[in-house]
């Protein structure tokens, strides 16, 4: 690979490259040797601790059914919370100054609180003022918190896609005689919506890594939270945080990836219809003026 | 959520008018069934994270000394083992759970006290506990001022753990986790030097095969925890028989089998089967 | 409740009293905990970022490949594992202390560990971003007078993706401060931890809710305003 910032190396810094990658290597092997012998010292590499993860019943009984919980709550979110998102994200764009005011201030209310506020405050008003059953208030709360939150983020994701669009679609619109509403509802949101694709996907991965509060925090039966009862029983703690760590990173990497595949194809597709978003079309709604918080992938998420 | 209402609301009634037939009918029936018996299903409240107690099981059944007592007296109360459903009822959610009517009792290392009366009615006691200390085999704690500046590990918001700031041993370093599993693991590998909570909690895990031998419990009597049957508050139909129940399987012998079981294993010397509806304070 | 304190203003106190009984911590000091939290973590994180972005844009295929597989598998982890596993597995296992013995130090410090952890990634790909937007030529200027990689690298490319990445940057730290209400999971009393604590023992679960909501809104919008107006303005002009 070249790069701007350097060379294709000569003889002297190939040796030099050579020299920093074996410095680099020796400290990447002690520091596996360290965990590997405080593993060893504590115990914690036998064999019989890990042996429950080649098993099906540890995974039938906690792990998978806490995927499918902390998936069901992703999934929930997402389809309740894109629809949302999307009024207030075009409520942010609307022609009446109080309606944008009104969005603006509920979006950027909800962006500068954190997610487990949230979940903590919709669990007790779910337990004192409403009929869910205490078997499925974590759920609602989770969900609830999620929600609220990824709305408020999908908002300027679809407001960023939407201002993204060529003003042509807008005007050929109006020129055909399209209303505001018919506008927007069927030329501009669906190029936004499909243009800001990935956008959502990568989303996704923070509403999945976030449920992992409500496991901890308000007792949502998820992965997580699946991981300490089958500690309870198996006696591993380190190596259950391990596979359930693993398991996260092979979820989270499958919906990266998948964002990834979207942007390359959209892209792709986008030379044979003729241009929708600009090559350097910047999509990502932190880069608007007037607004901050986390936007699309930035730290967001616990 | 209007709809789960009316219908629940019209189980209820059914379940009433059935119950008055029955016990109308005859006084015997209250041994065999309490009218919803039959088809249907008993939602119990238990603890899915605490072997000895209420553990969820690789297999996905429960074991525990809970589940012993909860299954017995489900039993007397007409439902077959395969007729209750268990539900994992956390600590702070208890009462809550019985209040709303999710469940119909509960049995999850749930110590009577004054508090908790005035919300939710205790059938039992069902076991005496006592707040101790689990250490290492080797160790020398011995009483309770032995934890000053010693490191002790309890769960987060626990009595136990505030017993132990307050009175016991004010100058011990507290370590506090979601849960007592990540205790345990943390006196095997020496960051702590003991953990405290309810004796009967501390034997089920010095129980566990992985940790057999290592572990010693102290012997100390911190407190005295009575573990009751949390039935809804005003339910006193459910609450006698359960009572009617817990005195049976006293005195069948049922209840020296559930603790020979499942603390038989962790060398715990438990107390004598309580007298019910006498709490030691 | 408002009407209330137009016509009883002593009612204020009344509603409010309950704050004063919780002392361990109290409200401030809990949001006191919160900035400290976002200050060391922010600290941390810049450093390490700034270590990682650099590691990423390397001429050795290796730590490329190290820095590459840091920040893929660390975002893709939930934060709340990776604090947890601070407190567990670092300090049950390995026994990293961070020097206190302790255990609200410790906890404090492993927190700060963790989240370091985790939102150097974020730092990282934020300035790998702002690396790629200094143009070509900047780059082979620098090199036209012979300056070498770290020189290029500490000389031209970093103050100017620096001064690109203020915006992103500023998002970063807000969400870290928002991130920091995990370290409630680990027993560290910061404003999460008191609002989980209040809010199951009070009545006033609206009123609670919105002071923490307010208190975050205090932490985050400045931040957000200072933060975006700075970068519109060191913003380089090409």
């Amino acid at each position: 690979m070249s790069s701007v910032l350097y060379d294709t190396p000569g003889p002297r810094a190939k040796r030099r490259n050579v020299i920093l990658s074996v410095v680099f290597v020796v400290l990447l092997l002690l520091l596996a040797w360290w965990v590997w012998s405080a593993l060893d010292d504590k115990g914690q590499l036998e064999w019989s601790l890990w042996k429950p993860f080649t098993e099906s019943e540890a995974w039938t009984t906690y792990l998978l059914p806490g995927l499918g919980e902390t998936l069901k709550a992703a999934a929930l979110a997402m389809v309740i919370g894109l629809p949302l998102g999307a009024v207030f994200g075009i409520a942010r764009l609307s022609d009446h100054r109080w309606v944008r005011g009104v969005a603006g201030t509920v979006v950027e209310f909800f962006r500068a609180i954190p997610v487990l506020l949230l979940m903590l405050f919709a669990n007790e008003v779910y337990a004192r003022s409403t009929d869910v059953s205490t078997e499925n208030r974590p759920l609602y709360a989770v969900v609830t918190g999620l929600v609220l939150y990824n709305a408020a983020v999908l908002a300027e994701v679809v407001r960023a896609g939407i201002l993204a669009l060529p003003k042509g679609q807008t005007e050929a619109a109006q020129a055909v005689g399209l209303r505001k509403g018919q506008t927007m509802r069927l030329i501009l949101l669906p190029q936004a919506v499909t243009a800001m694709l990935p956008a959502i996907v990568s989303q996704l991965v923070v509403i999945v890594k976030d449920t992992a509060l409500g496991g901890v925090m308000i007792g949502f039966t998820e992965l997580l939270s699946e991981r300490a009862t089958l500690a309870a029983n198996y006696a591993n703690v380190i190596q259950s945080f391990v596979v359930v760590a693993l398991i996260y990173i092979v979820v989270n990497f499958l919906l990266t990836s998948f964002a990834s595949w979207l942007e390359k194809r959209l892209r792709r597709s986008k030379r044979s219809t003729g241009a929708v978003l600009g090559e350097d079309t910047e999509i990502n709604p932190a880069a608007i003026p007037g607004t901050f918080g986390t936007g699309e992938n930035t730290g967001g998420g616990g | 959520m209007k709809l789960r209402k009316v219908t629940a609301a019209a189980a209820a009634a059914l379940v009433l008018s059935l119950t008055a037939t029955a016990c109308g009918g005859d006084d015997k029936d209250s041994d065999t069934g309490s009218g919803s018996g039959g088809g249907g299903k008993i939602k119990v409240g238990i603890k899915f994270d605490q072997p000895g107690l209420g553990l969820k099981k690789p297999d996905g059944s429960f074991s525990g000394f809970d589940v012993d007592v909860a299954t017995y007296v489900a039993k007397e109360l007409g439902y077959e083992p395969n007729q209750i459903e268990f539900i994992e009822t956390k600590s702070a959610d208890r009462e809550n759970a019985l209040a709303r009517g999710d469940v119909k009792f509960i049995a999850a290392t749930y110590s009577i006290n004054d508090e908790r009366k005035q919300k939710v009615d205790f059938a039992g006691p069902y076991l005496l506990a006592h707040q101790d200390l689990l250490v290492k085999t080797d160790s020398d704690i011995a009483k309770g001022t032995d934890l000053n500046g010693k490191n002790l590990c309890s769960v987060t918001g626990s009595t136990s753990a505030q017993n132990v700031h307050d009175t016991i041993a004010p100058k011990a370093n507290l370590k506090e986790y979601s849960g007592y599993s990540e205790c345990i693991a943390a006196l095997q590998s020496g960051t702590v030097d003991a953990v405290t909570t309810d004796d009967s909690i501390l034997a089920g895990f010095a129980a566990q095969s992985q940790y057999k031998g290592k572990f010693k419990l102290a012997g100390l009597k911190l407190s005295n925890e009575n573990y009751g049957i949390g039935v809804k508050k005003g339910d006193t139909a459910t609450l006698d028989k359960i009572n009617k129940a817990l005195e049976k399987m006293e005195s069948d012998g049922s209840w020296d089998k559930a603790v020979k079981d499942n603390f038989g294993p962790a060398n715990y010397k438990n107390e004598p089967a309580p007298k019910i509806g006498v709490v030691v304070k | 409740m408002p009407s209330t304190y137009a016509t009883h203003p002593e009612a204020r106190d009344i509603v409010f009293d309950f704050i004063s009984d919780y002392d361990n911590p109290t409200l401030l000091g809990a949001f006191w905990m919160t900035v400290k939290l976002t200050f060391f973590s922010g600290i941390g994180s810049l450093v390490w970022g700034t270590l990682l972005a650099a590691m990423r844009v390397s001429p050795v295929p290796l730590m490329r490949g190290f820095g590459t597989a840091y920040v893929n598998i660390v975002r893709n982890i939930p934060l709340t594992v990776i604090i947890l596993f601070c407190s567990l597995g670092l300090a049950d296992i390995f026994h990293v202390t961070m020097g206190a013995s302790d255990f609200k130090v410790q906890g404090f410090r492993l927190a700060i560990l963790g989240f370091t952890a985790y939102t150097a990634a974020f730092v990282c790909e934020a300035l790998r971003s702002g690396i790629n937007t200094v143009p070509m030529g900047q780059a082979e200027a620098a090199r036209a007078i012979g300056l070498n990689f770290t020189q290029t690298l500490r000389l031209i490319v970093l103050p100017q993706a620096f001064r690109a990445v203020i915006g992103p940057l500023a998002n970063v730290l807000i969400a870290l401060t928002k991130n920091t209400t995990v370290a409630a999971a680990i027993g560290v009393a910061e404003a999460a931890y008191l609002m989980k604590q209040m809010i199951e023992n009070e009545a006033q679960t609206l009123l609670i809710g919105a002071i923490f909501a307010f208190g975050f809104v205090v932490l985050t919008l400045p931040t957000g305003l200072i933060l975006g107006w700075l970068s519109k303005r060191l913003a380089v002009k090409r």
